[in-house]
């Protein structure tokens, strides 16, 4: 019998060790494992190399707690006109002190790399960043012409990941746009631990419509917080009209 | 008179948003270009975090917290729409899928050349997806402030600032001028009403061509 359900989030990522390289979804302030990485945050994990799209956002409590000491991102820092809302992020200040370091990676390069690194390839060539710092120090080869770096593909020892539904085999469904990294990241680490919002029986789920077959999970657990939480990113200033929608602006959409 | 910021996204939406398009937005001044798609007409905007035909913002009481752009920004849906992971949607950028890609710019050179990720007086930047839409999409429009706070050109012979791409915009909207990218060097095409052309080449730092139909933009 398979069943990959776990009891706990905390125990779900027990053997997550020091040093580990994890790969994190999520977006902004969607498809995080919210309850997995505060789980990590209780462990207190240190030394992890973190691949995720962006600081701050959903990986903010590990920052807090100084448990990520490099990021493979292409959001380290953000910097906003002085008039806009500011984003909270204590990653950038660690990058200032030289406690953390970034290696910076184009968003499609880094997702690339992990669904690459996912199917066994271990490197590939991209026409994006020839020409850039990008590219320093990689070789460029010409196709047709046209100049292509070569980037090597990423594999991670845990992925932290978020899904709707699951069944007990591990076949996952997303809401809406909330697949975002998640669907790459979970084909492309030893450990891929999933939260979702609701279990169901085999044979629930629509085998049309799995985004993620089974094959690629090997933990589930279910959420355990009532309403999982991006905790705020944007500090509390008066917002101008334009930005009155940004998902994680708490005066609007408060925690609930 | 220099265009506000929501003039000229009324000037980039009127410009190059044509029916039956895929056009992706950048962060920053390019998102609100989708406050003012043109009636009438159909077209998908695409976002790096995976949704295709997407639409201008919902009331309060209609967000739904899985549906945002890659700037962050909670959107509606069209009729049609759909969703799919990040793999995907570079997949359709890298690829050349994706007609219109709107950027910011820092800098942007005579060879259209664009920086816009990093200065280089901050240690640290942040690239995002611009990399890839730069060098994926047919189109490549630039939107940004003539000159830089500091009154510098942000046109400019050859970029100082670390580059997004090399020789991939082919327009330029500021608040002052429409000036296009091509083989012969850059060609002003429309100035901000009120704007003279001496006006615009003093704040450039490359020689501008004056275009035969040079005109006064019409808002």
């Amino acid at each position: 019998m398979i069943d990959k359900v776990i009891a706990s989030c905390d125990e779900a990522v027990a053997d997550i060790f020091d040093g580990a390289i994890i790969a994190f979804g999520g977006f902004v302030g969607t498809g995080y494992a919210v309850n997995l990485i505060e789980a990590l945050h209780r462990k207190g994990t240190k030394n992890i190399t973190a691949i995720c799209t962006m600081a701050a956002a959903g990986l903010l409590p590990l920052h807090e707690a100084k448990q990520i000491r490099k990021m493979i991102t292409s959001f380290p820092v953000f910097y906003r006109p002085e008039n806009m809302p500011q984003v909270y992020n204590p990653f950038e200040e660690q990058l200032l002190a030289g406690e953390a370091e970034v290696e910076i990676c184009p968003q499609g390069t880094m997702v690339m790399k992990m669904w690459m690194g996912g199917g066994g390839y271990p490197a590939f060539y991209t026409p994006v960043g020839v020409g850039t710092p990008i590219a320093n120090g990689k070789e460029i080869r010409v196709f047709d012409g046209k100049e292509y770096v070569l980037e090597q593909s990423l594999r991670a020892d845990f992925t932290l990941i978020k899904a709707w539904k699951a069944d007990r085999w591990g076949n996952l469904i997303y809401r809406k746009g909330a697949s975002n990294f998640n669907v790459a990241f979970s084909t492309a680490a030893n450990v891929t631990i999933v939260e979702v919002d609701e279990l169901v029986e085999l044979g629930e789920l629509d085998p049309s419509f799995v985004h993620t077959p089974g094959i690629y999970v090997d933990r589930i657990v279910v959420k355990e917080a009532k309403y999982p939480e991006v905790k705020l990113i944007w500090t509390e200033k008066e917002l101008p009209s334009e930005v009155t929608h940004l998902p994680h602006v708490g005066k609007i959409e408060p925690v609930t | 008179m220099a265009l506000t910021r929501e003039l000229m996204a009324i000037k980039v939406s009127r410009e190059e948003l044509h029916d039956g398009i895929t056009v992706n937005l950048g962060a920053g001044m390019p998102a609100l270009v989708y406050n003012y798609l043109p009636p009438d007409i159909e077209v998908l905007l695409q976002a790096e975090n995976g949704v295709l035909g997407y639409n201008g913002a919902p009331e309060l009481d209609e967000i739904d917290r899985d549906v945002m752009n890659a700037s962050g920004f909670y959107v509606t849906l069209l009729p049609g729409a759909s969703f799919f992971p990040s793999h995907v949607s570079f997949h359709m950028i890298t690829g050349g899928h994706v007609d219109v890609g709107i950027l910011g710019g820092l800098q942007v050179s005579e060879l259209g050349d664009l920086a816009n990720w990093i200065v280089p007086e901050r240690r640290f930047g942040s690239i995002g997806g611009a990399m890839n839409v730069a060098v994926g999409v047919k189109r490549l429009i630039v939107m940004m402030e003539h000159i830089d706070h500091a009154g510098r050109p942000k046109i400019v012979k050859e970029c100082i600032y670390p580059l997004t791409a090399v020789g991939c915009v082919k327009r330029i909207y500021t608040d002052l001028a429409v000036i296009d990218v091509t083989i012969e060097g850059l060609v002003l095409r429309e100035t901000a009403p009120g704007v003279t052309p001496e006006q615009v080449e003093a704040r450039t730092e490359p020689k501008l061509i004056r275009a035969a139909d040079l005109k006064e933009m019409e808002l």
